[in-house]
């Protein structure tokens, strides 16, 4: 499966250092992390995420099965709750035999994960909680009851 | 009874509905002025997986889940 959640900010270095221990003896030539870094801006104290896990884990499932086609392997990390700036809130990486195999997997999952999977977010500002909407992306069938 | 679920920044709690298929939930949430705001952008999802169709059959024990944008990472 290899998807994990956290409550508060991810700890990098201990999630970094297990995977590629799991996966360093597995012959992938190639490990391509991502590390997402919450920044200082627009006033924020750092992010804030609600996670729908029974989607979340379907759509990553789904990716795995795509990656197991080519012969890659996925792994994903992501936080619940508050995470202050300048630490991490989520970490996904890329293995496969191939470079550019991953590399690709890498952009493409990415990309797919900030458009479907069912994670809200919201800043921290004084203190709050405030929903991210204008950066957020409304899922497939949107509208179906309005 | 169905029960219908309000995710990430609706904020709600649950309810439990009678109905029959999506069409009569769409009817039953026109009298709800605040859901209404976020009907146009909120996905569904009937015992999670995401649907496309207000004839959707709804059964008693199914779980129904509004879902509105989302943004991870």
């Amino acid at each position: 499966m290899s998807l994990e959640l956290h409550d508060g900010p991810l700890h990098v270095e201990e999630i970094s250092n297990r995977w590629f221990n799991e996966m360093k003896d597995k012959n992938y030539g190639a490990y391509i992390p991502f590390i997402g870094i919450v920044r200082d801006e627009k006033g924020i104290s750092g992010l804030s995420f609600d996670i729908y896990e029974p989607i979340l884990e379907s759509w990553f499932t789904s990716w795995q099965e795509k990656a197991k086609k080519e012969g890659a392997y996925l792994l994903m990390a992501h936080s619940r709750g508050d995470v202050p700036n300048h630490t991490s809130s989520y970490i996904s990486a890329v293995v496969s035999p191939q470079r550019k195999v991953a590399l690709k997997f890498i952009n493409d999952f990415v990309e797919d994960f900030k458009a479907s999977a069912p994670i809200w977010k919201y800043d921290l500002i004084d203190g709050k909680r405030v929903y991210a909407k204008s950066r957020s992306t409304a899922l497939e069938g949107a509208g179906l009851l309005k | 009874m169905a029960k219908i679920e309000f995710l990430g920044p609706l904020n709600r709690d649950p309810i439990e509905v009678d109905i029959k298929s999506l069409n009569d939930l769409k009817e039953m949430f026109k009298e709800d002025k605040e859901i209404q705001e976020w009907l146009e952008i909120c996905a569904v999802a009937v015992n999670d997986s995401l649907v496309c169709s207000l004839d959707t059959k709804i059964e008693a024990g199914d779980k129904i889940s509004l879902l509105p944008p989302v943004c991870g990472g």
